[in-house]
């Protein structure tokens, strides 16, 4: 806050600034408002709060970063971030960084360093890989990475050797959803997702909370369609944000969607609702669909789902009446119940039945610009193959699965593991069952964490490499797929605090290090980008300036000229999957009681704030003044039975007997079913790497042993976890 | 006259708290403390529920109790659009204003002045719209000319059913939330 003397004196400078058009007049009296301050820069790069990856301007004050807006030429964020990139000024000032290369001192998980020169931390690392290659090959070192920062790291390995390259992006989140899409459409519905929310007249979300969930572009066009007065119709056990926006609110028994999905589909096709035309000419296998599905009417589905019969033709008719522009959201977090594929496979027939896939108000065509690679030499060959899918036991697994390459490292089959290579993900949080990621670890010769953030992996590695925050490096170009292509920049903006390093610094060091210096033909970042950017007709230079520079938009639409093409061995959408049927599984999905739990407690739900990502920003002085702690959601009648009153702080106990290590508060609300309970993921840290994270509220990943595997992709389902509450003396 | 006012569509808003962390950074409030703010209201029982979202600060009000109690003026309107401010250096810190604001819309600063929200006037003199504002991702802010029937404000308030709270207390606030 600039002190009424400040601004007095600046109050010159403010009077050359002239009023944007369209805005107020400009105050010309000598009011107590802060003109313009010299030495401002505005500098544009993008966004690293979360993978939506928006474009950003931010504003430097004499050196010193002060906000971060949007960049008003993005196509994702149309200028407007989210709370987490308002707030991303608090990842350049996280107390809870990592300020220097550090060395583990005593054993794995104690937490005890020492800090070491970047050299000395190369060596190290280097002494290590050389004795893995010479012992069991380089395909033994595993590189676990979210996000776009990873890029060089795993350019580094590969040229090493590694072959197993996982992110649990996949087999821990949207695994499931893009899958169960490849198998009906023949693509998946990518990030940022293609659903065109904004131009949609119904909008169906099943468990999807956005506006809690805060991917940008989808929270904005979610306003808009609710702005618009398009019919929103939401199925979960929770009353969320997006429910409270609902004209219809489906209170659903937890893990009972997909039995709702079929009786929905069963009410589309048995009242004729369905788009005719479209199933006709486009899709394969309809007939014995609908015969599969047969059963499965509302008034089956009600038992199950405990939504009543009418309540299930109502809303499936409200959705054949907007038809195409009705939206079925696909998700994104999909692991919940093992059978997630086939629920996802569930969403995308809904989808189709409906003619969405493909129009307007339903999912559009992505596009993306065409910024060739750097020409690199090729990768050495291995013959050896991936560790994480052996024998290809989850056939249509389409990436990595991250927890086979752990149990592949517990066994040491197919062939052993021996260094893990964590770039920015919390394998200790994002993986079910953390005593298994820790037996994992014990069988390894070398763990090394590159994050610019503390966090219980780190707790666990040999060496922590801290990495330069997305505000201080230049980094990988975005080149997404989207509705408006774009290639972005991310520059850096200010200096890092203390010894951390840009992770491409971090990636091509080592390289040298390993003597694989000719992988890396560019010196400096400059030099990379540059190259990319002339390959595309761009620069560097204007892209410093700019942040972001847009391309031109193919047909999004059927109806605008896009051609109908479907990757399915039938080359149409397939409602019956021969494929799956030759595989072993449901060629037309079908609903399985999920288990209940022991007597007395309550199903473990998770999800997200809007002011937070993962477990990433607990510590983010700024955002975590708007939430410091998570709550346990308990349905307020069950509270007052219990004797819980709001704010009562609970240890929670689940069915393996694990017990949360901190407390957490009882929030009493009427907002949840009285089965389950329901906390943000990413609390609850317990590295001492957090000081300022650790102990605020409860972590459920703590909670999550036990998880059930999707038998078609090897993705992990979570939401099988039951709790009783513990209250801790008040 | 330009009277300076906000208008909430609160069907938009999903109380993320954008509006909470932009003023944050904009104005570098002192950890702790905030300008703005939100509150949540559910009605009803378990399903048959209904929340309300809004985005909360100071009213900027027409007959404001903080001015008329400060003992010093630095509490004061400002001569153009009506916005409430408080000259940091005039304030003895005393609080009578704090105690009298019925929005508990101000808080006294480490540093010992009053403070609360000054509709970001330094943007709005650049012809910017308030932090607040400019950030939300709904897109459910809107600030103007209350006095304005042209303004987009004044429009919206027309067309929409709309509340202000605690109009009770009699203080003209200035900010409205479209129901």
């Amino acid at each position: 806050m600039l002190s009424r003397r400040r601004f007095l004196s600046l109050a010159g400078a403010g009077a050359a600034v002239t009023a944007a058009a369209g805005g107020l007049p400009r105050l010309t009296s000598t009011s107590a408002a802060a003109a313009r301050p010299r030495g401002l820069e505005r500098i544009p790069t993008f966004c690293d709060l979360c993978f939506w990856k928006c474009n950003a301007i931010a504003t430097v004050e004499d050196g010193a970063l002060w906000k971060i807006e949007g960049n008003p030429e993005d196509p994702l964020s149309e200028g407007r971030l989210c709370p987490r990139g308002t707030g991303g000024t608090g990842a350049h000032t996280d107390p809870d960084r990592i300020r220097a290369p550090l060395l583990r001192t005593h054993d794995r998980g104690e937490e005890r360093w020492t800090e070491v020169t970047w050299g000395e931390a190369f060596a190290y690392i280097a002494e290590k890989l050389a004795a893995i290659k010479a012992t069991h090959g380089p395909e033994s070192v595993a590189l676990f990475s979210h996000g776009l920062g990873g890029t060089f790291l795993k350019h580094t390995l590969k040229a090493y050797g590694a072959v197993n390259v996982a992110a649990p992006s996949f087999a821990q989140c949207r695994g499931p959803r893009d899958v169960g899409f490849e198998l009906t459409f023949g693509e998946g519905v990518g990030s940022p997702e293609r659903t065109d929310i904004r131009n949609a007249r119904c909008l169906v979300l099943i468990g999807s909370h956005l506006g809690e969930n805060m991917h940008n572009t989808q929270v904005q066009e979610f306003a808009d369609a609710v702005g618009s007065g398009a019919t929103i119709i939401v199925a979960d056990p929770r009353f969320s944000i997006a429910a409270s926006k609902a004209q219809h609110y489906l209170p659903i028994r937890p893990g009972t969607d997909l039995a709702l999905i079929l009786a929905w589909m069963n009410v589309l096709v048995t009242e004729g609702l369905y788009d005719k035309d479209y199933v006709a000419a486009h899709g394969f296998g309809f007939e014995a669909f609908a015969a599969e599905i047969a059963t499965c009417t509302p008034e089956w589905a009600f038992p199950e789902t405990g939504i009543e019969p009418e309540v299930i033709r109502e809303t499936a008719r409200e959705m054949a009446r907007h038809r195409p522009a009705t939206l079925v959201h696909p998700g994104r977090h999909s692991t919940w119940y093992g059978d997630d594929t086939q629920r996802s496979r569930a969403i995308a027939l809904l989808n189709a039945l409906l003619g969405s896939w493909g129009r307007k108000g339903g999912f559009y065509q992505p596009a993306s610009m065409n910024v060739p690679g750097y020409p690199y030499p090729p990768y050495p060959t291995s013959t050896r193959g991936k560790v994480d899918n052996p024998g290809k036991k989850y056939p249509f697994a389409s990436e990595a699965i991250s927890t086979g390459i752990r149990e592949a490292t517990i066994t040491g089959q197919p062939y052993p593991i021996k260094g893990w290579f964590v770039y920015a993900t919390n394998l200790i949080q994002a993986l079910p069952n953390e005593a298994e990621t820790i037996k994992a670890i014990q069988n390894l010769d070398l763990l090394v964490v590159v994050d610019v953030i503390g966090s219980e992996i780190a707790g666990w590695a040999d060496v922590v490499l801290p990495e330069a925050t997305y505000l201080e490096r230049y980094d990988e170009l975005n080149v997404e797929l989207f509705r408006a292509p774009f290639v972005a920049l991310r520059q850096p903006v200010v200096a890092p605090p203390h010894d951390q390093k840009p992770n491409w610094w971090i990636a091509r060091e080592l390289a040298v290090k390993l003597g694989l210096e000719r992988y890396y033909p560019w010196t400096t970042i400059e030099e990379y980008l540059d190259h990319r950017l002339q390959g595309a007709g761009l620069s560097l230079d204007l892209l410093r300036q700019k942040g972001v520079v847009r391309g031109k938009a193919p047909p999004l639409y059927y109806e605008n000229g896009l051609a109908p093409a479907f990757a399915t061995p039938s080359q149409k959408i397939e409602f019956y999957s021969v494929q799956l049927k030759d595989a072993g599984f449901d060629p037309v999905p079908r609903f399985t009681r999920p288990a209940p739990g022991p007597a007395g407690s309550f199903r473990l739900l998770f999800g997200r704030a809007p002011v937070h990502s993962f477990g990433r920003t607990q510590s983010n002085p700024v955002l975590a003044q708007a939430m410091s702690e998570n709550e346990l959601w308990l349905n307020a009648a069950v509270a007052a039975r219990l004797g819980l009153a709001n704010g009562r702080r609970v240890r929670l106990r689940n069915q393996d007997g694990v017990v949360s290590t901190f407390g957490i508060a009882i929030r009493a609300t009427e907002a949840i079913r009285p089965d389950c309970v329901y906390m943000v993921h990413g609390f609850g840290h317990t590295s001492r790497m957090r000081p300022h994270a650790r102990g605020r509220g409860a972590s459920d990943s703590q909670l999550v042993t036990a998880y059930a595997t999707d038998p078609l992709m090897g993705g992990t389902g979570m939401n099988v976890n039951f709790v009783t509450l513990e209250p801790e003396p008040s | 006259m330009t009277r300076l006012g906000m208008v909430i569509d609160t069907r938009r808003c999903v109380g993320c708290q954008d509006c909470v962390v932009a003023c944050k950074t904009e104005n570098r409030t002192p950890e702790g403390y905030n300008r703005d703010w939100i509150t949540y209201a559910t009605k009803g029982r378990f399903p048959t529920l209904s929340m309300t979202i809004q985005s909360e600060r100071c009213n900027h009000c027409d007959d404001p109790p903080c001015v008329s109690c400060c003992p010093t003026g630095a509490s004061h309107v400002h001569p153009w659009g009506g916005v409430v401010l408080i000259d940091h250096d005039a304030c003895i810190g005393c609080k009578a204003c704090v105690v009298s604001c019925p929005y508990d819309a101000r808080y006294i600063h480490p540093d010992g002045y009053a403070d609360k929200c000054t509709f970001c006037i330094h943007r709005v003199e650049r012809g910017q719209d308030p932090a607040c504002v400019s950030v939300c991702p709904t897109h459910c802010m809107h600030f103007g000319d209350l006095d304005d029937p042209e303004s987009e404000v004044s429009r919206l308030l027309a067309s929409r059913p709309h509340h202000a709270n605690l109009p009770e207390a009699g203080t003209g606030p200035r900010i409205f939330y479209l129901d």
